[in-house]
């Protein structure tokens, strides 16, 4: 996948987000709705949303997408991380539990057009990740997966599975180390 | 144009992984919300480290997938053509970094002190309940009341020094305590110090009087 000629999909949705952002694409838009709505939805039913306001955040986090499109910079994120950011911000939304401050934006700002070369090593790195998640072993994985996609903290996921809450952070470390030792 | 808000010496105490990844997920109380926005405002290489958890995130959206309803992307269509509100950019003047002026209503001359004793000045900032987030003032060389707590302790640099036996933090420095830490945070003798502290248990003072302060005071 990641040959020298071939697109990996990452750089395939950075075109199409490109299209959104400076032609105003709805086709273009049609297609990353078709690839990321179903996994918006499938992350909210997993954070605990059901089924229909999970689709209707859906639908607003793609509405932001479209409307927000200018800030998308392919040099620091790919769609998926960037779409997971605004996802991530309207489940918090609609817990109305915890607000979640964003750092002070950086004096210098999104770069209108940033070197290509750096674009294309973020958007391959990010293909990496995909990969070395993929190969982590089951139980790490799902650790990754409950802390970001259950709506639980370590302590919590510690009261579920019965493991101390030091062998919780002890695995999640191990994890992290892992995609952390084939990322370089 | 001069951004006071990037500290001229570099950062030497950074927040851990577990913090950066909850907050990434999205899963930290309001109060180490805050505190980690006001950190990543203030160090480029915990903000670096925050968005490889993004990009964690963002790997495993890919994972799972729910079936849409056909009539979801007419819909969606349907709302785009609505114009988008202006954004308005965030980068705040003075001491306190934009997220914690948010909070305050201000910079450091906004702030809405309580004498605590001995100098020491403290201001609880409005969050949910899970955990509290107030600010503290140690005048220069004083020492704050000696502490140990049941949970996680973040302590943030905002203006002057403190040391203790962990080390000497200046502004941007995040001190980490879990509760077994028992320590003695002294102010530097050159300026008043100001910090960020947030816990998600309340503090024990060792002494007899802070502790029955503790109740009135909420420290």
């Amino acid at each position: 996948m990641n040959e020298k000629n071939e697109k990996t999909p990452q750089q395939v949705w950075v075109n199409e987000m490109v299209r959104v952002r400076d032609a105003r694409d709805k086709a273009a838009f049609a297609a990353l709705f078709s690839h990321f709505a179903p996994r918006i939805k499938g992350y909210l039913i997993k954070s605990g949303a059901d089924a229909t306001t999970a689709e209707e955040c859906a639908q607003d986090v793609m509405t932001t997408l479209w409307r927000k499109a200018d800030q998308f910079d392919p040099a620091r994120a790919s769609v998926a991380t960037w779409i997971f950011t605004i996802a991530r911000n309207r489940r918090i939304d609609m817990l109305r539990r915890d607000r979640r401050p964003e750092p002070e934006d950086l004096p210098w700002g999104p770069e209108p057009e940033p070197e290509q070369s750096e674009v294309l090593e973020l958007q391959q790195e990010s293909a990496r990740l995909v990969k070395a998640i993929g190969a982590l072993p089951k139980n790490q994985r799902k650790l990754i997966e409950q802390a970001y996609f259950g709506e639980m903290t370590q302590s919590e996921i510690a009261d579920i599975t019965g493991l101390p809450l030091g062998t919780i952070k002890s695995r999640l470390r191990l994890a992290l180390d892992r995609l952390r030792h084939s990322m370089k | 144009m001069i951004h006071t808000n990037h500290a001229p010496r570099p950062i030497r105490h950074h927040l851990d992984e577990a913090t950066l990844l909850a907050y990434s997920a999205g899963t930290l109380p309001e109060a180490f919300n805050l505190i980690v926005a006001t950190h990543l405002s203030l160090c480029d290489r915990c903000r670096a480290d925050a968005q490889a958890y993004d990009a964690v995130g963002g790997a495993l959206l890919d994972a799972e997938t729910s079936d849409v309803s056909k009539e979801c992307l007419e819909r969606t269509l349907a709302l785009l053509d609505v114009p988008a509100p202006e954004s308005v950019k965030t980068t705040a003047v003075g001491t306190l970094p934009a997220p914690l002026q948010d909070y305050v209503g201000g910079d450091l001359d906004s702030i809405r002190w309580r004498p605590i004793g001995m100098g020491v000045k403290q201001a609880i900032l409005p969050t949910s309940k899970g955990a509290t987030a107030r600010l503290l003032f140690i005048p220069a060389g004083a020492a704050m009341p000696d502490h140990s707590h049941h949970g996680t302790e973040l302590t943030l640099v905002l203006k002057g020094a403190f040391q203790d036996e962990d080390g000497y933090f200046a502004r941007g420095d995040i001190e980490i305590a879990d509760s077994d830490v028992q320590h003695i945070p002294v102010a530097d003798i050159h300026e008043d110090c100001i910090c960020l502290a947030v816990t998600d248990a309340p503090l024990r003072f060792t002494g007899l009087m802070p502790r029955i302060f503790q109740k009135f005071l909420r420290i």
